[in-house]
């Protein structure tokens, strides 16, 4: 155990709601300084998890560690450990006052001067925009508005640990962009520890260091970005990443780290080139994410590439990309401009080639354990 | 007919003209009563939030027989007080049957029903997610139980204007353990009820008119209140 050197650090916690295990042991480090994303759908339980790190609900058993100390699980302690952090709760609150004692509030709770809470909460009103904002009943601020009294509320305590729940659900984009930079810059320039939940992850992937994929209350893996996005663990983090070819096969053969793996259902089976270890015989799942997929009129003949043959089944528009479902004996969803699809005059039942890269296929144990 | 409008013409006279025993004791009355509902509140407020906050046992019991006790009939809370402070009762050795501040002990008995129920139907009112953004914020219980009683404060003041209404306009406890001695514990309700059985219809009709003067304007404020939230 660590403990030392890590700013929060959860060991074996569960919890439950009403006899249903909603955090089912849970372990996890963060780093001082760290910026860590908490990806997973709705009901995956960071709400949940951000919750008892903030020590607004005791785990049903577990610890937690901040800083070092382990969390009593009662006792006046934890509201020491707890001004120490900072929670923004998915759906901003405000109190029913200005805005000006909105944010000056944690500090006058934290018996704070006067003249050093008017100094700070100025200096914040300004980072977030809210400048001459002051005398504002906070109630009628917009849903953006009120996110950033929230956020400034936040900062003002200048936390060790900010916990940010979905901070942008269900804001407009130019508000989104906003809390985002925001954020980062808190992140940049306090050195601030943040976990934030999130089930964007463009997000997760743009302000975080690691990510962690929180499914059904279990951590099924941590990483970077990268890792996450390329190479998830298994099928169900692959589906949550954004996997969506996610086709059984089984390797046939391994020609040092190209393996060679049999999709599709006829008896010969296509074979895909992937870069991996694993040997013959084992059975897989190849992933391949819709975006690494070209597609050609023709065929690409070249080493460690993959050019299948196959027929469109359905183009579907996507903003400024079209989907393409193309029939190659197995399923495959290509996600090509909008341009190229017209180039290609891609229509239902068109032949098109599907190239994908063997870099750019994922191949992952099949029945991997969570 | 003709004798109503008569009286209301004189009673019209007396408040105009601000006349004396009027005056006293309308003073009287909502000093009496004021000073019932700030004692109350100051015993209802902590004992509301208390309640509130805290989870134990039978809770739900308690709040239902504090919300029972809203109608107490005055003269039963009068009989009550009565007894404890009459020579014989436990507090008789006090001796403040029939003063002021009888009135003000058994006002306080009345209403602390109202001001506990409906503080703690007020701070219900505040959600649980401001409770939980304030603990987040690092308040500590105590502040806590500010911030909510803040959060609620127009329907905590709702409440203590009602309470305050209730101690203004009862006439059972007034009555009962005041005594009605002119000049010292006569209040609105007393004096206008003696001044109706004297067939002085002027001076009934007067306090009458302030009474229902002040009811309005209670009304007035409430219903802002309300409007506020
Ligand atoms: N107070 C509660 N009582 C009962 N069930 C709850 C409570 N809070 C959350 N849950 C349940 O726990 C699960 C996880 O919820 P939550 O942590 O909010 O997920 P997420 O934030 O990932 O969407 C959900 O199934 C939710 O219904
Ligand atoms: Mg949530």
């Amino acid at each position: 155990m660590n403990s030392l050197s890590s700013m929060i650090e959860v060991a074996d916690l569960t919890h439950s709601y009403g006899g249903k295990e909603i955090l089912k042991g849970l372990n996890l480090s963060i780093a001082r300084g760290e910026v860590f994303a908490l990806i997973g759908p709705t009901g995956a339980g960071k709400t949940t998890l951000l919750r008892i790190i903030d020590l607004l609900e005791t785990p049903g058993s577990g610890e937690i560690y901040f800083d070092g100390i382990c969390v009593p699980r009662s006792g006046k302690q934890r509201l020491e450990i707890r001004r120490r952090m900072s929670f923004i709760h998915q759906k901003p609150q405000v109190f029913n006052s200005s805005v000006y004692d909105n944010v000056a509030c944690g500090l006058r709770w934290r018996g704070e001067e006067r003249d050093r809470i008017a100094e700070k909460v100025d200096g914040i009103l300004e980072t977030v925009g809210l400048e001459g904002y002051d005398s504002r009943d906070a109630r009628t601020l917009s849903g953006g508005e009120a996110q950033r009294v929230a956020l400034a509320r936040a900062l003002v305590l200048e936390p060790e640990v900010l916990l940010l729940d979905e901070p942008t659900a269900n804001l407009d984009p130019v508000s989104t962009a906003k809390i985002e930079h925001l954020i980062g810059d808190v992140a940049r320039r306090h050195n601030t520890t943040m976990i934030m939940a999130t089930h964007d992850m463009a997000q997760g992937q743009q302000l975080a260091d690691r990510i962690g994929v929180l499914i059904d209350g279990t951590l099924l893996q941590t990483g970077n970005a990268t890792d996450i996005f390329r190479s998830p663990r298994n099928e169900e983090v692959a589906h949550f990443v954004g996997m969506e070819n996610i086709i059984e096969g089984v390797v046939v053969a391994n020609n040092e780290g190209i393996a060679t793996v049999s999709v599709g259902s006829n008896p010969d089976g296509i074979g895909i080139q992937a870069v991996s270890n694993y040997p013959a015989r084992q059975e897989v799942y190849a992933c391949i994410r819709p975006e690494d997929i070209t597609l050609a009129p023709m065929m690409h003949r070249s080493s460690a590439r993959n050019s299948l043959q196959g027929r469109v089944a359905r183009v579907a528009s996507n903003g400024p990309l079209s989907r393409v479902q193309i029939d190659c004996g197995f399923r495959l969803v290509a996600l090509v401009t909008r341009v190229s699809a017209e180039e290609l005059n891609l229509q239902e039942g068109s032949e098109v080639y599907a190239d994908f890269k063997a870099t750019a296929v994922h191949i992952m144990e099949r029945n991997a354990s969570r | 007919m003709t004798e109503i409008w008569y009286g209301l013409t004189k009673a019209m006279e007396l408040i105009i003209s601000f006349d004396p025993e009027v005056m006293e004791i309308a003073a009287r009355t909502l000093r009496i009563a004021g000073t019932s509902c700030l004692l109350a509140s100051l015993i209802s407020l902590p004992l509301a939030s208390l309640i509130h906050f805290r989870r134990f046992h039978g809770k739900r019991v308690l709040i239902n027989i504090i919300q029972t006790l809203f109608s107490v009939p005055t003269v039963i809370v009068g009989l009550f007080v009565f007894v404890l402070l009459s020579r014989a009762g436990p507090l008789g050795e006090l001796g403040i049957l029939f003063t002021p501040a009888a009135m003000v002990i058994g006002q306080m008995i009345l209403i602390t029903p109202i001001l506990l129920g409906l503080t703690i139907s007020a701070l219900s009112g505040v959600s649980k997610e401001v409770v939980e953004t304030a603990t987040s914020l690092g308040a500590s219980g105590f502040q806590l139980v500010l911030l909510v009683l803040r959060e609620a404060r127009y329907a905590v003041l709702a409440a203590l204007i009602l309470g305050f209404g209730r101690a203004l306009s009862e006439l059972g406890v007034a009555m009962m353990v005041g005594g009605n001695i002119r000049g010292f514990t006569r209040v609105m309700t007393t004096a206008l009820s003696l001044a109706t059985t004297r067939g002085e219809l002027e001076m009934a009709l007067a306090l009458g008119i302030i009474l229902l003067f002040l009811a309005l304007v209670i009304n007035i404020v409430l219903n802002r209140l309300q409007q506020r939230r």
